[in-house]
């Protein structure tokens, strides 16, 4: 039996949080639903309708009464629009909402620009008091939400990573780094739906003789910026990978801690300070934009023969 | 029906309120003309309509009020302080350095529920706090101040819209329409009018009052919601109320009162000097 044979579904788990905890609602936009949830509990399941502002209102509403507000919400929209409100009523004011946001990254393909979220994690990780969460996949995913209703205060949790990921059992902790692979000559720093990438570049290179550690970066912020130092020390390469803008996201955080540290050389993966206005179906877009695992490889191998600090 | 005496001893609070405003206005630049225009539906708030307890400020039966116009936050402090909240010597410290008193509340000052100042948030976080009270079952109201100014924000009218959706009768909107926004006549930068109008038709149960008289604002505050429906009251009121050199002035938004203008305006107040 796999992890992922155990795995809940959204909906399911949504229930069971649901059943376990009577002050904990789902606020959401018109995305559906969220089933069982909304069966059991139609008085929690809340749909503000179109209204981002309102709907993250109403969320620090519900947790200024004590209330546990899941927020379920399309990424772009609702940390965009809606990025004054998830400041000010909720990381501000200090209220207890979560943050489960969809359509992260480029998932909308070709849907555009619009529906895509290359600044969520650079806008939420901003805020003083957010945790930002990408999950890397279907597994990491339940625990990540069910660490978030543990957790005292504001988190964003970027939803989308799918392709199993891990293989046995781990400790997830917000904020604490999941090594997925040993290495000595560089590390991929991955977070979301990048990690899977990274495992697969984690083998392309082991095939040319690099031995590339691979970090699951499940938590942005707070950043676990020991993994972070100690990668660049014991493997002086570091290439960071997220389905995100190079500019505020990941690649950032770990940029920070390496100049603050004065360690490592650093290559970032990600959308390179552009929208991403092809149309493509998703896959054809990450490939466009060097979010695969020869994207990850490539960045690697510069760093090698650029040298190491 | 409330009493003659119920509503002069409200009248006598709500001047001591705007002595409160007028005393840091002549003291240095602040927001004074929204405070004023605001005072005699705050006191009748704090001091006949809500449900609240100074010495136990997170009393789960209480009832809640934002301040979603949040520079209106020296009729508030005052409020707050003549209620007991915190000492009302504390108000002589309002913007200072170390001071709990910032130019637009925060959760740092007893009574404060949510931490405005950007116009446009009141509603929607009211509009939360109400489902929940209603989930509970629990007889709790929710009031929410915004100005006629704010009605620009399209967040208000997100709220508006979708609030009679969950059948909240234990929300209130109340509209301080000083008819001045910061820089000139709402009329003149973008009129909100017919106002009234607007709120029924978003399916809000509506009450047309004069915003300085006193018995009109406790009678809509106190009237029984039509079921089901949130309750908006569309309060007529004149900016900088009570201080004859500001009233329905543009100048009344932000200004610092002269020795003269202030001595003057607490001698109206009833203050010796």
């Amino acid at each position: 039996m796999s992890l992922y044979d155990e795995v809940k579904s959204f909906p399911a788990l949504m229930l069971e949080l649901g059943e376990a905890n009577p002050d904990l609602f789902v606020v959401s936009q018109d995305l559906g639903k969220v089933g069982p949830f909304a069966e059991n509990f139609p008085d929690r399941a809340i749909d503000v309708g179109i209204t981002e502002q309102n709907l993250i209102g109403v969320a620090a509403g519900l947790a200024a009464r004590g209330k546990l507000p899941f927020v379920y919400a399309m990424a772009p929209f609702i940390t965009m629009r809606a990025f004054e409100q998830v400041r000010t009523d909720v990381a501000y004011n200090e209220k207890n909402v979560k943050i489960m946001a969809v359509l992260g990254g480029l998932a909308g393909g070709p849907w555009g620009s619009t529906h895509h979220a290359i600044e969520d994690i650079a806008l939420m990780r901003t805020i003083p008091g957010m945790t930002v969460l990408a999950p890397a996949d279907l597994h990491e995913t339940e625990r990540a939400i069910r660490a978030a209703a543990e957790h005292p205060g504001p988190v964003y949790i970027r939803m989308g990573g799918f392709a199993p990921v891990h293989e046995t059992d781990y400790e997830f902790r917000i904020g604490r780094a999941v090594m997925l692979r040993e290495g000595s000559d560089a590390t991929i720093v991955a977070t979301g739906t990048m990690v899977q990438p990274a495992l697969e570049a984690h083998d392309r290179l082991k095939a040319r003789g690099v031995q590339a550690r691979v970090l699951d970066m499940h938590t942005i912020k707070p950043l676990d910026a020991a993994a972070v130092r100690e990668a660049a020390e014991e493997t002086g390469r570091i290439a960071t990978a997220e389905e995100h803008s190079v500019i505020g996201g990941l690649g950032t955080a770990v940029a920070e801690v390496l100049a603050e540290a004065g360690v490592g050389r650093l290559a970032r993966v990600g959308v390179q300070d552009t929208f991403c206005t092809e149309v493509a179906s998703y896959p054809e877009l990450l490939a466009i934009h060097g979010l695969t695992a020869e994207g990850i490889e490539g960045a690697v191998l510069s760093l090698l023969d650029a040298g190491s600090s | 029906m409330i009493s003659d005496s119920v509503v002069r001893r409200l009248e006598q609070q709500a001047v001591t309120i705007r002595r409160h405003v007028v005393e840091v206005a002549a003291e240095h630049p602040c927001h004074i003309g929204g405070a004023l225009s605001a005072a005699d539906l705050m006191t009748a708030l704090y001091f006949h309509v809500m449900r609240i307890d100074p010495a136990d400020t997170g009393r789960r039966d209480r009832d809640y009020f934002i301040l979603s116009k949040g520079h209106g936050v020296l009729a508030l402090y005052a409020a707050l302080a003549e209620r007991g909240f915190f000492p009302v010597e504390a108000l002589k410290t309002f913007e200072q350095t170390g001071s709990i008193l910032a130019a637009h509340p925060t959760l740092h000052v007893p009574g404060v529920e949510i931490a405005t100042g950007s116009l446009g948030h009141g509603l929607p976080v009211g509009m939360g706090m109400a489902i929940a009270c209603r989930v509970e079952g629990v007889p709790n109201r929710v009031f929410v101040m915004m100005g006629d100014g704010e009605m620009q924000e399209g967040s208000v009218w997100e709220a508006a819209l979708s609030a009679p959706r969950f059948e909240l009768d234990n929300l209130v909107a109340i509209v301080d329409q000083n008819r001045f926004q910061a820089f000139d006549a709402v009329e003149r930068i973008v009129p909100v009018e017919p106002l009234a109008d607007k709120w029924r038709s978003f399916r809000w149960s509506v009450i047309e009052i004069n915003g300085h008289d006193m018995r009109q604002v406790v009678e809509a505050l106190e009237r029984p919601p039509e079921a089901g429906r949130p309750t908006a009251i569309i309060a007529q009121t004149v900016k900088g109320k009570g201080v004859s050199c500001l009233e329905n002035s543009p100048r009344a938004h932000y200004t610092r009162l002269t020795p003269e203008e202030g001595t003057e305006a607490l001698q109206a107040l009833g203050v010796e000097s």
